[in-house]
């Protein structure tokens, strides 16, 4: 029973986690474009939290901007024109997706660069490395080998 | 060769620390945000005066480099930096004009009356558009607008003695020179 309880009340949490924030009022009439509208919302980085999208945000630039995204839109923009109108108020760093350019290079290739010289380096080390040969037995060595050999046969 | 390859590692471990000391200078802020808005034209705007019927526009104020300071009467960092607006006020040369950001014309009026009023118009902005125009993501924020209408700098948070002395008035006067 408790175990139960403990259950539902975890899942309940789980759905309060998952919630988003768009209110009632800011909803477009037109389910096609609400749902191009929140599939923005999610891309946009909300700029009061910084690691939520504007789409979880209960901030009160969060609804603004949610607010100006919807408007956007009835107004005929395209999904870009309208996250482009933000970014251009807010700069790339609005966008939780950063845009690959030249100045975002370092962030995009750099774990692949970084891996591809650890890559490179090990094996030239590996390659580089002197083989090891053993020394020969001797003659000793060589008796005694033969002995267990014989033995084990 | 070798020698070089097994210093790489202290190298590295330097460029990094640099890095973070760096990181950790004395008034750097990473949550402070580049505004995305510098050297291009001031978003318009056309706010009813808090005082009067008259209009605080963006258009009608061009002409003279221009400081707009965006505040509101429920933001305490607003309260910490008000004295230094008034005393840049005093100076002939400084034209400061404010928003009050999603506020109440009455709590910016009463706020005005408590604290003193250093702006030579005041433009409401109720429901935070123009704040959304500029960029706005948290008041104060404060801006210089070239006698062209160009923002040319952006302070996020409450203005600082040192911020006024070393970046605004310098900027406003080079912005007044050419």
């Amino acid at each position: 029973m408790v175990f139960r309880c403990f259950v539902v009340c975890i899942s309940l949490l789980l759905l309060a986690i998952s919630a988003y924030a768009v209110e009632p009022v800011e909803r477009l009439p037109d389910p096609a474009m609400e749902a191009r509208a929140r599939s923005i919302s999610t891309e946009l980085r909300c700029l009061v939290c910084q690691n939520e999208s504007i789409d979880e945000s209960h901030a009160d630039l969060a609804h603004d901007i949610r607010v100006l995204v919807r408007e956007r839109l009835k107004a005929g923009d395209t999904d870009a024109q309208a996250t482009q109108a933000v970014v251009s108020r807010y700069g790339d760093f609005v966008l939780l997706r950063p845009p690959v350019k030249p100045a975002t290079w370092l962030l995009w290739f750099g774990p692949v660069a970084l891996l591809l010289t650890g890559l490179t380096g090990t094996l030239y080390w590996l390659r580089s490395r002197p083989a090891v040969v053993p020394p020969a037995l001797s003659a000793v060595e060589q008796a005694e080998l033969e002995r267990l050999l014989k033995d084990d046969a | 060769m070798r020698r070089l390859i097994a210093l790489l590692p202290v190298g590295l471990f330097l460029v990094l620390a640099g890095y973070f000391a760096w990181s950790l200078r004395p008034g750097y802020d990473p949550h402070e945000l580049p505004s995305a808005m510098i050297d291009r034209e001031a978003p318009a705007f056309d706010l009813a005066a808090l005082a009067g019927d008259g209009r605080i526009a963006r258009d009608g104020l061009k002409g003279q480099p221009l400081v707009i300071n965006f505040f509101a009467s429920w933001c305490v960092p607003c309260r910490q930096e008000h004295p230094l607006l008034m005393r840049l006020a005093k100076q002939a040369n400084v034209r400061l004009y404010g928003i009050a950001y999603k506020d109440k014309p009455e709590d910016s009026a009463r706020f005005l009356s408590q604290l003193g009023d250093p702006y030579r118009g005041i433009g409401v902005d109720r429901d935070g558009r123009t704040g959304l125009d500029f960029g706005v993501y948290g008041v104060p924020e404060t801006y210089v607008v070239d006698a062209a209408g160009h923002i040319r700098k952006r302070f996020v948070g409450p203005l600082t003695e040192a911020a006024v002395e070393k970046e605004l008035l310098p900027l406003l006067r080079r912005l007044g020179g050419s």
